[in-house]
């Protein structure tokens, strides 16, 4: 081990050290020989695009990836032979992306799960749930130990996550892109249990795509580019850009603004009156009325939980509205089902690509080939015809750039960037008329994001309608042509961008009408 | 984005195909895993018996293979087998788990022996397709009962399926104890078919019939039913992913209810090969739960019409051969049945072997290391 790296101002040995890790999935190496070091009670911020390797490198810390070579130590122990037991004995925890929590179970018995330790066969529930409150307290994490899972909102359940792992002992946690699920106010919180635990002696390791968030978190931050290392610096003597270089390897230039729309463009969209009680009596959209004109960008701005998801699966079809009208090009939609208003010039990009977007156990070219089981000329008398497909899939990945080992690899082991790639060109293929998107860079890395960026002004350039919702203010703020703010299932207001200014708009987003 | 722009534009039909069959390969080891690690456990059950596995085995092989006459049994068990399997494998690509097999192939074989029954003076080249493609309606129309519970009121097609067969089974024990029965005998059964309803025997001197022919073609058709066509194709969309087969478009609900009612065709199917090959009526006991094993046969052939006809070969063998073993060596032959259920005890228990293979890795690494 001569090639210690220097780490930029420390001293002494790390909590954690990892040498040369190397991990390969069939010919693709995801981690190409990366060395990290994490000092006791350090915010480590891991960064990179779509793809780089994060994942990889943290699921082989915690013994879920097939480490081909290298060493870990950790706390002066070598645990180079890691599982997930040996991890989790040594002291590292992870909250995955996706939580690993049983819904229907309570929080203090998704705790005791695998823990012999907390009673065999029956846990002593008051214990854990005294051992609970303690942690609660320490790291001012509020959590409620006899509620179930399933009645958790995503933030509360992330604090679920981070409390098992302490409650296991963890002093390295590791945090997978934490804050792409939460809302803003639940990030604050986030930051809050972050900073206790550093204080009190816990090791974070963090992962985001979000410059801002790294900067004002973290203490360090290693940036991983195609599997390998590409920088590692400290927080305190870098800046946004610098590390927006870093990670994709060259000068990022702006995007070009969207153009204006004229007045005289004709509406492409039309909603009128849009209700929808849900199943459970609860009124989630109360008489939206929203206009979208041919080359317009017209994005909806909201804090996630109010109408907005429900407004985008009515309109693509997967609802149906309580009462309203949708007009696409003149022609009542409202009645028609989902193949047909994809005929009507329909695209819908969800929110969920892992589930509504993808079929994550098919191929890529399965995925493509979603829309296209029934339209000349991929399907004839009943037959796909694979020449043709092949010959559609291997354009659009050459198009569209997707990072795929062949068009048979399933969409599941694609990054994240390349999986909305992967939906984006099968959405946009066919020249829609309009298109809901929903959360279109949600997860993405900078560059990833600029492509999606692109991708949709190249649409609204050419005349299509783009119905753009987003809880990220800044994406809606930055694309739209009009914005309007949607707060419990209504429209607050809509501004033309010129007009809108963020304060307003965020009172609005909070349902405050008059500030 | 890796090495944007620099990539050789490559064959990629050649590697997808590497791909595939490895995948397959995979899925087919596990079968073998398996069905290799029953019949372990199944020697030591016959040794903690007294008997040597072995000569159990052997008998068992020999009943099964030892001869022309018992690889024409063999075969012919095969075929209700292999037909009803392949049916249930569709069902499980599109998400729906079709217990019923059984229950359409009884109202497969109702209704192929009533049609041969009603028009005896027909040809065998008119009779024969009349009566298989009205089994095929028959089986058809039956899950498609479950499968439109399904659809409109959300009801387990699982629960369904299984009380059709109780309502299949007390049906046509009504119909060969009542109206169709045979009028000269006391038995359930109806009378014989005539001479032109009978499937054409394949191999001289055995009961080996024509039903084989079907059951090679529903393997290859529905091969490429489930990989080539438009309709297949949304079949394994449904089956892997609801939400997104919904918001491409695609009629989940007709697409489910499809598959079930495929299933329960190539059941009817079965159903008619038993009728016309076997029995050359109906009778009460038409089948011995060629149904239920069915679902095992398609477990077994990892839901792959080709190797659901091995599986149900293979399966077809055990049991052909387990009344051998049982009088030559004095092993009962209900250890078969022991061993073709640890089967699917084995294959839904395939999560635990990926386990004990990543320790083993481990291991090894850590020898290596
Ligand atoms: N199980 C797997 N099988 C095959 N390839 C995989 C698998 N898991 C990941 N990969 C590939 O390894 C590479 C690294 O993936 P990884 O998930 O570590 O990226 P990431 O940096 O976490 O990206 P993201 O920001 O999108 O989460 C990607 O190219 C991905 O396609
Ligand atoms: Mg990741």
């Amino acid at each position: 081990m001569k090639d210690h790296v220097e780490r930029p101002g420390d001293a002494g040995t790390p909590l954690l050290s990892m040498r040369g890790i190397s991990v390969a999935y069939g010919a693709l190496r995801a981690n190409d020989g990366i060395d990290l070091d994490v000092g006791a009670g350090e915010v480590q911020a891991l960064l990179g695009e779509n793809g780089a390797g994060k994942t990889t490198l943290m699921k082989a810390l915690v013994g879920l990836a097939p480490i081909e070579g290298g060493s870990i130590e950790f706390d002066g122990k070598d645990i180079s032979d890691i599982s997930p037991l040996v991890a989790r004995n040594a002291g590292i925890g992870m909250v995955h992306q996706h939580f690993m929590l049983i819904p229907t179970l309570t929080v203090a018995q998704n705790l005791c799960i695998g823990l012999r330790s907390e009673g065999y066969p029956f846990p002593n529930y008051r214990k854990i749930t005294a051992k609970i409150s303690g942690l609660s307290e320490r790291y001012a994490l509020k959590v409620d130990p006899s509620a179930r899972v399933a009645d958790l909102s995503v933030g509360e359940q992330q604090r679920v996550e981070i409390i098992k792992a302490l409650y296991r002992g963890a002093r390295l946690l590791v945090l997978d892109e934490p804050t792409s699920v939460l809302i803003p106010q639940e990030i604050e919180g986030l930051f809050e249990i972050i900073r206790n635990l550093s204080a009190q002696g816990t090791a974070v390791i963090f992962i985001s795509h979000k410059l801002n968030e790294v900067m004002s978190i973290s203490r360090n931050i290693t940036i991983l580019r195609r599997g390998k290392v590409a920088a590692t610096r400290r927080t305190s003597e870098t800046s946004a850009k610098e590390l927006a270089r870093l990670m994709v390897g060259y000068e990022m230039g702006d995007l070009p603004a969207a153009p204006a729309i004229s007045e005289s463009s004709p509406p492409v969209a039309r909603i009128e009156g849009l209700r929808f009680v849900d199943s459970r009596k609860v009124k989630k959209l109360n008489g939206v009325d929203i206009e979208v004109r041919a080359g317009e960008i017209h994005g909806i701005a909201g804090v996630d939980g109010n109408g907005q998801v429900e407004l985008a699966r009515i309109l693509a079809g997967i609802l149906a509205a309580s009462s309203g009208t949708i007009w696409l090009d003149g022609k009542d939609i409202t009645r028609l089902d989902v193949a047909r208003r994809i005929r009507s010039g329909l695209s819908y990009i969800p929110g969920d690509r892992q589930r509504t977007g993808l079929v994550m156990d098919l191929s890529v070219r399965d995925n493509m080939t979603l829309k296209l089981s029934d339209r000349p000329p991929y399907a004839v008398h009943g037959f796909l015809d694979f020449g043709k497909i092949r010959a559609m899939v291997e354009e659009s990945i050459r198009d569209y750039n997707i990072d795929c080992a062949d068009s048979g690899q399933e969409a599941r082991t694609l990054s994240g960037g390349n999986q909305q790639k992967l939906v984006l060109s099968r959405e946009l293929r066919s020249d829609p008329r309009l298109i809901v998107a929903v959360q279109p860079t949600q997860g993405l890395d900078i560059s990833a994001t600029n492509y999606v960026h692109s991708m949709l002004l190249e649409r609204q350039r050419k005349g299509c309608a783009i119905l753009l919702i987003s809880t990220e203010l800044d994406e809606v703020l930055s694309l739209s042509n009009r914005i309007s703010v949607m707060y419990e299932g209504r429209l607050m207001g809509t501004f033309d961008r010129d007009s809108a200014d963020r304060e307003t708009i965020g009172l609005l987003m909070a349902g405050k009408q008059h500030a | 984005m890796r090495e944007a722009g620099a990539k050789p534009a490559r064959p990629l039909g050649a590697e997808r195909k590497l791909k595939i069959s490895k995948g397959l390969r995979a899925d087919f080891l596990s079968s073998f895993i398996a069905f290799a690690l029953a019949l372990v456990i199944g020697a030591a059950i016959i040794a903690a018996m007294g008997k040597d596995p072995l000569k159990a085995y052997a008998a068992l092989l020999d009943g099964a293979v030892g001869n022309r006459n018992s690889l024409a049994e063999t075969f012919l068990r095969a075929i209700p087998l292999s037909l009803a399997g392949i049916g249930v494998a569709i069902a499980f690509r599109a998400g729906a788990f079709n217990v019923g097999a059984e229950g359409q192939l009884f109202i497969g074989a109702m209704a192929s022996a009533w049609v041969g029954l009603s028009f005896p003076s027909l040809p065998p080249i008119l009779l024969l397709p009349l009566m298989g493609l009205t089994a095929m309606v028959a089986g058809g129309l039956w899950a498609g009962i479950a499968g439109a519970l399904k659809a409109w009121m959300n009801a387990s097609e699982m629960i369904n399926t299984i009380m059709l067969n109780y309502i299949a089974v007390f049906l046509v024990s009504f119909l060969v104890h009542g109206p169709l029965q045979d009028p000269s005998s006391p038995l359930g059964q109806t009378a014989r078919l005539p001479r032109a309803a009978y499937l054409p025997i394949m191999l001289p001197g055995t009961r080996l019939h024509g039903g084989l022919v079907l059951a090679v073609a529903a393997a290859l058709l529905a091969s490429l039913f489930l990989w080539r066509s438009a309709w297949g194709f949304r079949i394994r969309v449904v089956g892997k992913n609801t939400f997104a087969a919904q918001a491409s478009g695609m009629r989940v609900n007709g697409v489910m209810v499809s598959a079930l009612v495929v299933s329960g065709m190539l059941a009817g199917l079965a159903g008619f090969c038993e009728a016309a090959g076997v029995q050359h009526r109906m009778i009460e006991n038409i089948s011995p739960g060629y149904g239920y094993t069915a679902i095992v046969v398609a477990l077994l052939g990892q839901t792959n019409p080709i190797g659901v006809f091995a599986a149900a070969v293979l399966f077809a063998a055990l049991q052909i051969g387990a009344s051998t073993m049982e009088s030559a060596v004095g092993v009962p032959s209900s250890v078969i049945t022991v061993i073709q259920y640890l089967v699917v005890l084995l294959l839904i228990g395939r999560g635990a072997f990926d386990l004990i293979r990543g320790k083993v890795m481990a291991l090894s690494r850590r020898e290596k290391g």
